[in-house]
């Protein structure tokens, strides 16, 4: 307001390196958050895989012209634990960290100092996100090396589902940090949401096996869109315009809404 | 006069029908120690919490540094550390990670290092937060508070839920950071902390000042009653009540003698602030020799007392404290 305080736009942000690398330090210490964001969905892609019997053999029972004929059925489940690896840590490890901080006053006290309390949640956005892509990577990998899971018929399509898929997700989970006044709450919302989210993805149906009344409510959730987004990509030859324009319209409406809603203690 | 560095005038905050701050005004000056002291639910805390821009006021002005918070809450942050009530960390933060992690937020931070010196914490650099004492603790957020190299320093309650001994050490405490230049901003329910430490006070009750000065002279106003408590042994008391009660019928500095319950043999003359010099001679005369001879000493609490009419019974549970001050 007066020349003895000049605006200094990069104020807010001082710092916010050392913010990051520290919050992703003292996060690694919780064992059980990068654990679910990146080990989890191989985890059940390996048990499946192993534990369920003729998950390994070819589907020969299908139309021999369909594009499902001699895939393996854990080919086909290979898409729903990607759509579970996007969905974790954005639902069930970041609004948890977020509700924590909110709870315990993290925020509030970062108010006072010239940082932002943006900027810690910033940092756990940019953390999740970077442990949500570590799991994807590594469902991938297992995926090719213990299955041998062939490559996508679209490539293009499966990126575009997936980021997309990423966005979604991340912004429900902001929803979710926004509101839940306490750690115990967010995790209770968040896990409402969660379960539901893994049934229209198919965690329980995959692909293919899916029923259609339940293909046919997916396809309006985030997670469910993405499943079938990643699968058309994967495996067939269409173009999944409406499960994208889902994903796309999930985050254009509930990011702002977050920024909205979103209480600082 | 010096320039104010904070300057709050006639400031009200309520929160739907309730007020919490109905009209506060006070100006803190560069080096002191100023408190802010009143019972729990007095408004210390939205005072404070206002004048640091982390609230909407509904009325009066807030200036700190020169600076308007309310309408420019970023202005200051980079000169004032603020210790907040509760300790508010990453259980798994190291003291030294906190520390270099709030330093890299100020333009111009303190040494961690110089600053874990200051506060005793040298030895527990790598103690993550939720490993810490609840003293440890506050020493930290006393230390955040401080990283910045701020002009002033907001206070809040540093030494609830703390022992008597690490209470004391953190008075001293207080003290040394004064002593480096720091205006600080005392919030505190304890008078004998506020008694204590500050150089300056108000005093917060129901939302509006109700006193303010310096300690020594809030105390002096009160009243200019003095009053001597002798003891004796039981042969000795009877002729040394005698001897006093003539003196209090005769002498012009004495006025009153009383025999307060609580400690038998005890005998308590009160009278104009020369009432010593006329007890010590009267006993001295009929070779009565007291085992024991104290002033009473007056303190906040009696302020309190004068200018509410209620008497300040605050107890020291943490878990009192920890509700209250919110509103």
């Amino acid at each position: 307001m007066t020349a003895i305080a000049p605006a200094r736009p990069s104020a807010g942000w001082r710092g916010f390196g050392r913010l990051l690398t520290t919050e992703a330090k003292v996060w690694l210490r919780d064992y059980a958050s990068p654990f679910f964001g990146i080990v989890f969905p191989t985890i059940i892609l390996l048990g499946v895989g192993y534990f369920i019997p003729g998950m390994r053999d070819p589907i020969l029972d299908a139309p021999p012209d369909s594009v499902w004929y001699g895939l393996t059925p854990i080919a086909t489940f290979l898409p729903t634990v990607l759509a579970m690896a996007i969905g974790t840590a954005a639902l069930t490890v970041m609004p948890v960290t977020v509700a924590t901080y909110r709870e315990k006053g993290v925020l509030r006290r970062l108010s006072t100092t010239p940082m932002r309390p943006q900027g810690i949640v910033a940092s756990h956005l940019i953390i999740n996100i970077v442990t949500t892509l570590v799991g994807i990577a590594l469902a991938l990998v297992v995926a090719q090396v213990a299955f041998g899971v062939p490559v996508p018929t679209q490539l293009g399509v499966v990126v575009l589902a997936a980021a997309l898929g990423l966005c979604a997700m991340f912004a429900l989970g902001m929803l979710v940090a926004a509101v839940a006044p306490r750690a115990s709450a967010a995790n209770a919302i968040a896990m409402s949401i969660y379960f539901p989210m893994l049934l229209v993805a198919g965690l329980w149906t995959p692909g293919p096996i899916m029923p259609e009344l339940l293909r046919q409510i997916g396809q309006f959730t985030p997670l469910g869109a993405a499943a079938q987004a990643l699968t058309e990509g994967w495996f067939e030859s269409g173009f999944p315009t409406l499960q994208l324009v889902v994903m796309a319209v999930y985050t254009v409406v509930l990011v702002p809404l977050a920024v909205r809603l979103f209480r600082w203690t | 006069m010096t320039q104010p560095v904070v300057e709050v005038t006639n400031l009200r905050k309520t929160y739907g029908p309730k007020v919490a701050v109905d009209d506060v005004t006070f100006a803190v000056r560069p080096g002191e120690i100023f408190g802010i002291l009143g019972p729990n639910g007095a408004g210390k805390t939205t005072t404070v919490e206002t004048l640091a821009g982390l609230r909407r006021a509904d009325g009066g002005t807030v200036r700190v540094l020169g600076r308007d918070t309310q309408r420019d809450p970023a202005a200051v942050k980079d000169l004032l550390g603020v210790q907040l009530q509760e300790a508010a960390l990453h259980d798994k933060i190291t003291v030294g990670e906190a520390l270099r992690l709030f330093a890299g937020f100020y333009p111009n931070p303190a040494d961690p290092d110089e600053l874990l010196a200051l506060l005793d914490l040298t030895e527990h650099v790598d103690k993550q937060f939720g490993r810490l004492s609840g003293g440890q603790k506050q020493r930290l957020s006393i230390a955040l508070a401080l990283i910045g190299n701020p002009e002033i320093a907001i206070l809040d309650e540093l030494t609830t839920g703390l022992d008597p001994q690490a209470r004391r050490s953190t008075w001293d405490l207080v003290e040394r950071v004064r002593d480096t230049g720091v205006t600080i901003l005392l919030v505190t329910h304890f008078m004998e902390e506020a008694e204590r430490l500050c150089d300056r006070l108000v005093v917060i009750d129901a939302g509006r000042v109700v006193a303010d000065g310096t300690p020594s002279g809030l105390i002096a106003d009160l009243d200019t009653d003095r009053t001597v408590v002798v003891r004796f042994t039981d042969d000795a008391h009877e002729p040394a009540r005698a001897v006093l009660d003539r003196l209090a019928a005769e002498h012009p500095d004495v006025t009153g003698v009383a025999e307060p319950n609580g400690v038998p043999g005890e005998i308590a003359v009160t009278g104009t602030p020369r009432v010593l010099f006329a007890v010590v001679p009267a006993l001295a005369a009929a070779d009565l020799v007291p085992d024991d001879v104290r002033t009473v000493t007056r303190t906040l609490e009696d302020v309190f007392l004068a200018v509410t009419g209620r008497t300040y019974d605050q107890d020291d549970e943490p878990a009192h404290a920890a509700e209250g001050d919110r509103s």
